[in-house]
């Protein structure tokens, strides 16, 4: 046999194999999705279904590098007020539409000015977007902003089909039209979510799937078990303690990348009456809470050590990461010492709210344990996370367990938390110098000098602690041997570009 | 006949204002900001306050009421605040799963309660009585989601025999939709079939010392065709009224079975709600969840006299 | 001499409710197994058993030894010692929430039972609106409504029980209200209150004994449930619930941690169920 036919002969083979069986992926998730609307839409499993049905204008690398999707080219001026954008030429929405400037505009109208809209706080600093040309978008600036490109590598850059849009308004989320490798086919809600292969993507060569079917599954238990027994290809955020189980089990393997989020405990200083609490009042006391805690045995108990312990809003490998203050070792004689020179020799009683899952339960239960020791005696108040929610934003709370989910731009990490009045500022937070050195950092472009701001931000918050911060999750994926290709993302997204199953 | 059921119907108009009433308090009641809830880590305020408005969350308690019962009059039961559905769309999507749930732990319940209670009831006293009874209590007292629990454990992790979760339409898969629901069924028919056999039990021992039975006895019929063809025609009245009314029940009861094996029905749906604060849905459920539990029961008292011929003429 | 009093007639009828009751075998099984549980429950505190919150870095999720009879929790508390603490919640969220449902619903339904008219039609009607709504759904709203703890699990509860026990007394007081010597009793002048507490009450009694005893199982399982998604007990206080609910996180690698809660839960149930099943047969004029 020639060569030329024996290749011949194996693309006829693969062909025929291809066609024979369609080739699904299906995806266990942690939680059902909210609405399927980017300009919309708000929890954190959304945004993997985003990744395989929404294309956005910029993507990241999995060392948080900026690089083209839509736009294939950008640069600034000189001032940093006007980013121009160079789209991708011959992209199509999976409704027909074409992709070009005009789309990028209606977009970004989308997403600033519907009123139902999320992402308007994403895009504050942007006052203007003009078509020059078919491919070309310019974005006017009120002042220099280094997170707008982190923005656009996620929902604010997602592109929606203008058409689409345009006559579905705010119910887009029943049909969504982006640009992704899949389009939208089914959902049923709290069931599955189906995405089908789009034929006229720009990339399709990458894409190595015929369907995705994305299913929630909140049990960590059930979704290992649907792995093992073949029912699912692939998961998310498997439990900690079950990784040494999964990766000694047969045919799957697992994959692991350290979030861009943080877990902490906040402390209520300024937020109403309830502000009037030890911690809340003594920074010395905050100090002494941060040392009780053994960073470390609580990753190896509640996290069998897969998790990264932590102490700052950037974990300890991120380049964003002050190295001046490393994770502290467990010091209770200097806690006592902190807490006797803050003149509660006695140790004190706080309150620390913390949603009723399990996991958090379980963190709290052990500092609670660790904290006794240098009389720090916390009474534990369990609340459904919408409670918490509602009454941390209230000011109805001492200190509060909870956490972020991270953004691309170590800004998203800590502007909005710890300037006067910012969004998700609960801790009613103020200081004068880290509100100017945040505010600095933020409109800088120049990297050197946006560490330096932060370092020196750091300096005061170390001392200040209106955040105890104690651990980075690590996002952990199992799946079957058989998938190939995958790359973990400190994002938590599961991106199916170079994705395929091996026969 | 027809004006017993419209003198019923009459009655339960009331109830089911009372139970929208109640639900509709509840949930007004409930500390979390809905909108908040929703919003999760992205809380702009104008969008927050301009949903609540869309929402009319900001309007009297007593408006939100009578613009939400005028509005499920007409048939619209409002929207998801978390996926924007409308929530009749939601429930008329839920409702065959949990139907599906249903049928399938009934027909557990009957198969083995039935024959259990007969078996039972025949040999009163005797030692098959007893453990019967015992088991049948055992099935009351298990708690269901621990059974479901240790059900998953083995025979889906440790035997891989049959999937832990999910749900497949009986249209697309009927064997396969089957398979994935033995495993709930049988956890929720379990205390089912307990109920079930304890009643079949009691109506036998009744009709098997009545009159007719004797004679039939005494007449020579053998005692196979006594118990199955004499007596147990007539125990089925209230086997059948029960079933009817116990159908009502098990769609409350698919609550915890639903969240532990992952289905998506009915009681899945609004335990996430309520965690969710997504109002319109749990409203929606627990309304036609209330609605259904009434027709049911009515279902059971019409049956009960079609089924009764001496109570036919009344 | 004084005449010897007739033994049979002598006997009170509650010796021989107790006689019939003690021969009935399975509820003296049931007796035994709730009885067991009350005494562990109440013996917590001076069973020579570690503290029940002490946690052990060392010693997490370990399989049942010599050192933990039960094992381990999943911050090295003791299981054996949980379990016994935690009987304690299960036991009070079930007696609480009955006696809850029974303080609110007996009176009630002596008010509709006895009195008719539009007290009968707004308290019937209540109740059948609260029946209708699936009772673990009310119980999870009202749960969720109160906050999560035990104690807002058992009024929860409480809440969601209180119409079976208005509907049996409503049915019982209307029988009883039917008798002739009701009516005698009226007749010759009795007031309501005397009639009340006399006639009607005493009837009432005995088959609410019976509902309230099997109620508490249905409560232990409704607390259970309620903890198990996060509505009731709270860590680091245990309940059998709340274990459940966090092991149900370990079942690869801490089976045991989901056994015993479940077992606890069948056995005390079981209990319950064999008991009240007996105090109906022993309650019960009719000879079955």
């Amino acid at each position: 046999m020639t060569p030329t036919r024996t290749t011949l002969l194996a693309a006829l083979l693969s062909a025929t194999a291809l066609a024979a069986q369609a080739q699904d992926l299906r995806i266990g998730l942690q939680e059902d999705p909210d609405v399927l609307d980017p300009d919309q839409s708000r929890t954190f499993v959304g945004r993997i279904v985003y990744a395989a049905l929404c294309d956005k204008l910029v993507d990241i690398t999995p060392d948080l590098e900026i690089v083209p999707q839509l736009a294939t080219g950008w640069e600034w001026n000189e001032d940093g007020t006007q980013l121009t954008m160079t789209l991708r030429e011959g992209v199509v929405f999976h409704d027909g539409t074409p992709f070009d400037a005009a789309a990028v505009v209606a977009n970004i109208d989308r997403s600033q000015n519907m009123d139902e809209s999320r992402r308007k706080s994403e895009l504050t600093s942007v006052t203007g977007v003009e078509a020059l040309d078919a491919q070309t978008v310019r974005f006017t600036l009120a002042q220099p902003d280094a997170t707008l490109l982190a923005q656009f590598t996620d929902r604010a850059g997602m592109m929606l089909s203008p058409t689409a849009a345009a006559a579905a308004g705010a119910d887009l989320g029943s049909n969504p039209v982006c640009s992704g490798p899949f389009k939208f086919k089914e959902r049923v809600q709290q069931d599955r979510i189906v995405l089908e292969r789009f034929d006229d993507y720009w990339n399709a060569d990458k894409i190595g799937f015929d369907s995705v079917t994305f299913l929630p599954i909140p049990d960590t238990t059930v979704r290992l078990a649907n792995l093992q027994s073949g029912d699912l290809d692939m998961i998310e955020r498997l439990a900690a303690t079950d990784l040494g189980a999964a990766e000694t089990a047969d045919g799957i393997k697992v994959e692991k990348a350290t979030s861009l989020g943080y877990q902490g405990i906040t402390i209520n200083i300024g937020n109403g009456e309830r502000a009037a609490n030890p911690l809340g009042e003594n920074a010395k006391l905050r100090q002494a809470l941060s040392l009780v805690i053994d960073r470390d045995a609580l990753n190896q108990v509640v996290f069998n050590g897969a998790f990264a312990p932590g102490n700052q809003p950037f974990p300890p490998d991120s380049p964003w990461y002050d190295t001046d203050y490393p994770v502290p070792q467990r010091d209770v004689e200097k806690a006592k010492a902190l807490m006797a020179e803050a003149g509660f020799p006695d140790g004190i009683d706080i309150t620390v709210q913390v949603a009723n899952n399990p996991v958090q339960m379980q963190v709290m239960q052990v500092i609670q344990a660790m904290a006794a020791e240098a009389g720090i005696r916390i009474e534990l108040e369990a609340k459904e996370f919408a409670t918490l929610l509602s009454e941390q934003t209230a000011g109805a709370f001492q200190a509060s367990q909870i956490g972020w989910s991270g953004r691309v731009d170590p800004d998203g990490n800590i502007h909005q938390f710890m300037t006067t009045d910012a969004g998700l500022n609960d801790a009613k937070y103020s200081n004068a110098d880290v509100d100017r050195l945040l505010d600095s950092a933020r409109t800088s472009t120049d990297t050197a000098a946006r560490k330096a701001d932060y370092d020196a931000a750091r300096d005061i918050l170390n001392e200040e602690m209106p955040i105890v911060y104690l651990y980075h999750p690590v996002w952990i994926w199992a799946m079957s041997d058989a998938v190939e290709g995958f790359v973990p993302y400190p994002d938590g997204m599961i991106r199916l570009e170079g994705v395929s199953m091996k026969e | 006949m027809l004006s017993f059921i419209l003198r019923r119907l009459l009655i339960a108009i009331p109830t089911i204002i009372l139970i929208s009433v109640f639900v509709f308090a509840l949930q007004k009641l409930l500390p979390g900001d809905p909108v908040l809830a929703m919003a999760g880590e992205d809380r702009d305020p104008a969008t927050l306050e301009f949903l609540r408005e869309k929402y009319r969350l900001n309007d009297p308690v007593v408006v939100q009421y009578f613009t939400w019962i005028g509005n499920a009059l007409r048939g619209d039961l409002g929207i998801s605040l978390r996926t924007n559905q409308p929530v009749l769309a939601l429930i008329a999507e839920k409702l065959p799963v949990t139907i599906q749930l249903a049928v399938m732990a009934m027909s557990f319940a009957l198969l083995i309660g039935i024959p259990a209670g007969i078996l039972s009831a025949v040999r009163k006293g005797t030692i098959t009585d007893y453990i019967a009874n015992v088991v049948a209590l055992s099935g009351l007292s298990i708690p269901n989601f621990w059974l479901g629990i240790m059900l998953i454990l083995l025979v889906s992790v440790k035997w891989q025999l049959l999937p832990a979760s999910g749900y497949v339409p009986l249209s697309e898969d009927p064997v396969r939709s089957i398979t994935v629901m033995l495993m709930p069924a049988f956890v929720l028919g379990t205390a089912l079939a307990a109920t079930m056999m304890r009643h079949t039990r009691s109506a036998m021992l009744e009709v098997l010392t009545a009159d007719y039975v004797r004679t039939a006895r005494a007449k020579g019929v053998k005692e196979r065709r006594v118990v199955l063809k004499h007596a147990f025609r007539n125990a089925l009245t209230p086997i059948v009224t029960l079933t009817a009314l116990l159908f009502g029940e098990l769609i409350g009861g698919a609550v915890l079975t639903e969240q532990i094996f992952t289905i998506p029905g009915f009681g899945k749906l609004v335990v996430d709600a309520v965690f969710n604060r997504d109002y319109a849905v749990v409203q929606g459920i627990v309304l036609v969840t209330a609605v259904g539990f009434i027709v049911m029961n009515l279902l059971a008292d019409v049956l009960y006299v079609l089924l009764n011929p001496r109570l036919r003429g009344q | 001499m004084v005449a010897q009093p007739d033994p049979i007639l002598a006997r009170k009828p509650q010796s021989r409710i107790w006689k019939k009751f003690r021969r009935h075998r399975s509820a003296m099984l049931g007796g035994i197994l709730v009885a067991f549980f009350v005494l562990i429950a109440l013996a917590a505190p001076i069973l020579p058993i570690p503290d029940p919150v002490a946690t052990d870095w060392a010693a997490v999720r370990k399989a049942p030894s010599t050192a933990h009879w039960l094992g381990t929790d999943e911050i090295g508390r003791d299981l054996l010692s949980r379990m016994i603490w935690g009987a304690q919640a299960s036991l009070l969220a079930g007696v609480v929430s009955v006696a809850i449902a029974v303080s609110v619903g007996v009176p009630l339904g002596i008010l509709a039972g006895y009195f008719g008219g539009w007290t009968d039609a707004v308290i019937s009607r209540c109740t059948e609106a609260l029946l209708a709504a699936p009772f673990l759904i009310l119980a999870i709203a009202l749960a969720a409504f109160l906050g999560p703890s035990l104690t807002n699990a058992m009024i929860a509860i409480g809440i969601s029980a209180t119409p079976i026990f208005v509907r049996l007394t409503r049915g019982q007081v209307l029988s009883i209200a039917a008798e002739d010597y009701v009516d005698s009793a009226r007749a010759i002048g009795l007031s309501t209150p005397r009639i009340l507490s006399r006639y009607i009450f005493p009837n009432v009694l005995p088959p609410v004994l019976v509902q309230a005893t099997l109620t508490v199982a249905t409560a232990i399982i409704a607390e259970a449930s309620l903890s198990f998604l996060g509505l009731g007990q709270q860590p680091p206080a245990p309940s059998w619930g709340s274990m459940l609910n966090t092991a149900k996180n370990f079942l690869n690698q801490a089976p045991w941690m989901a056994m015993w809660p479940g077992i606890a839960i069948f056995l005390v149930v079981l209990g319950f169920n064999l008991l009240g099943d007996g105090l109906r047969d022993a309650l019960n004029p009719r000879e079955h």
